[in-house]
């Protein structure tokens, strides 16, 4: 048996917030592997509105001057967790914009594993979490600059929402940089919706979810900003919103 | 429409009204002037329903309903507008969803058919309009990045598009230009002069009052109203001010 067969422990850093049972249920799992050639162009969005556990692991290789825009939402699994891994050559730009939202026990995560190993690559990382109930919601995302990968832009921005005290947000991004020139921005900010905000809403007639609804569309809409589905995602977006509040 | 009978509410446990009546029909216009600090924006909030704002004592009865048994959306619904001294910024909202929403919040709770989309625009470019402001302001996120008198006009084509019965207007006028505040003070005129309104204007200054009439002025200080007259209180407050004035009802 190899190792990737061994189901995890909470020991393991990858996996540190999982829920283990669940992902017993659905382990092993089987890497999809995407490359782009160079000068390439791909997209993919991984959708998960099921209710049962689900557990992807996508590795994609980025070619000279290759792009790849990749959108998630999970919203629905009791369990679900969306690993990625990416390596970027020179010059390539990845773009990932991931919404999850939960609620009751459930427990969702985005793992991330980018590298930029060549000159002036680019990535963007969006990530945002609403979370009712006393669901979990993780992000782990790893940014490694390797040596001689000068001149790389490597963004985060990580915002989770708990709409309840009972709700669990986790979010942490690593850095590890062995380039020069390299730009890192990242933002990681855990918080509740504004109340004056809410106020503002409820005093011209929106209901409690209605406008709490509102806020959440926004907060969540940062993620699809500029996808190919952007509207699709959205609505998708929507409907777990409106189950969940 | 309203009969607000020895309101006491308090702020992070701080008493701030403190025994205030006040009673404004259909018809009437009122302001209320008074020094910072006195509990002007605390008794609009305290209407409204706005949270951390605790009622601990007296009665607000509106058109018949006890105010603060209703939330704040279904005070809305009821007909009460609060024009908000400080508009609150929402990222990523636009004003068209989220007015268009509230307006068919407010018409289903009444039991009114939704305005489509079609007639919501209509509406809300003739209101835009009316107070002058360029209707693609309004596809722009609720309020961000607005100036302070851009906000304030905005609060009015809210308010056209909302039509309450009872509008409590907080400093609608500070931070409008000269030519904005005589927009401002037509278009409240346009929209809530009619013999089943009713208008609150909290203000420090005459000059909104040239443009809108009131019918009764108030002064609040200390949590109460300490001095209530004509259009003429608002003159003799702007030239001799509130200590003398007040000072001489103590006496
Ligand atoms: N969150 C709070 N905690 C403690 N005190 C508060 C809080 N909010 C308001 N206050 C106090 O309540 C009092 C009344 O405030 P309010 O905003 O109602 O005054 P105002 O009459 O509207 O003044 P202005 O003319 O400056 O707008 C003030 O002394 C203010 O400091
Ligand atoms: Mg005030």
């Amino acid at each position: 048996m190899t190792l990737e067969l061994t189901l995890p422990t909470r020991k393991d850093e990858d996996f540190r917030y999982s829920d283990i049972e669940a992902l017993r249920s659905v382990w092993p799992i089987v890497t999809e592997e995407i490359e782009v050639a160079a000068d390439a162009e791909g997209a993919l969005e991984i959708v998960e509105t099921g209710a049962g556990a689900v557990a992807r692991h996508v590795a994609i290789t980025l070619g000279k001057g290759a792009k790849f825009d990749l959108r998630v939402l999970t919203a629905g699994p009791a369990y679900g967790r969306i690993a990625v891994d990416v390596k970027l050559g020179e010059d390539a730009d990845f773009t990932l914009g991931a919404a999850q939202l939960a609620t009751g026990s459930e427990t969702l995560e985005v793992v991330t594993q980018v590298t930029h190993a060549g000159l002036n690559a680019t990535s963007a990382q969006i990530i945002r979490t609403v979370l009712a109930g006393a669901s979990v919601g993780t992000y782990l995302g790893r940014i490694a600059v390797e040596r001689g990968a000068d001149g790389t832009d490597a963004e985060q921005s990580v915002r989770a929402m708990l709409l309840e005290r009972t709700a669990t947000a986790n979010a942490r991004p690593e850095l590890e940089i062995y380039a020069d020139d390299v730009k890192a921005a990242h933002g990681c900010a855990v918080g509740e919706l504004d109340a004056q905000g809410l106020f503002y809403l409820m005093s011209r007639g929106l209901t409690p979810p209605q406008a709490k609804r509102l806020m959440l569309q926004a907060f969540i809409a940062e993620a699809f900003t500029g996808a190919p589905g952007e509207e699709t995602l959205s609505e998708a977006a929507l409907a777990r919103l409106e189950a969940i509040l | 429409m309203l009969e607000i009978n020895n309101l006491q509410a308090t702020v992070a446990d701080k008493p701030i009204l403190k025994g205030l009546s006040l009673t404004i029909n259909a018809g009437e216009i009122h302001a209320i002037m008074g020094p910072n600090g006195a509990g002007k924006s605390t008794l609009g909030y305290t209407l409204g329903g706005r949270p951390g704002y605790e009622v601990t004592g007296g009665s607000a009865t509106f058109n018949g309903q006890d105010l603060f048994e209703l939330a704040p959306h279904e005070r809305a619904a009821a007909g009460l507008f609060l024009g908000f001294q400080y508009p609150v910024e929402i990222p990523g909202v636009s004003f068209v969803q989220f007015l268009r929403e509230s307006a068919n919040a407010q018409r289903k709770s009444r039991g009114e058919a939704p305005l489509s989309g079609g007639e919501f625009l209509k509406l809300a470019r003739e209101k835009a309009g009316l107070l002058r402001m360029d209707m693609d302001m309004l596809k722009r996120p609720v309020n961000v990045g607005f100036s302070g008198g851009e906000k304030k006009r905005a609060e009015m084509v809210q308010m056209g598009i909302l039509d309450p019965k009872l509008a409590i207007l907080d400093e609608t006028d500070s931070g409008l230009d000269i030519d904005a505040l005589r927009v401002c003070g037509e278009g409240i005129n346009a929209i809530m002069r009619k013999s089943d309104k009713a208008v609150l204007l909290i203000t420090h200054y005459q000059r909104l009052l040239d443009y809108v009439k009131p019918d009764f002025v108030h002064v609040l200080a200390a949590g109460r109203i300490v001095k209530s007259g004509g259009a003429d209180l608002a003159l003799r407050l702007e030239e001799e001010g509130y200590e003398a004035v007040v000072q001489e009802t103590a006496a």
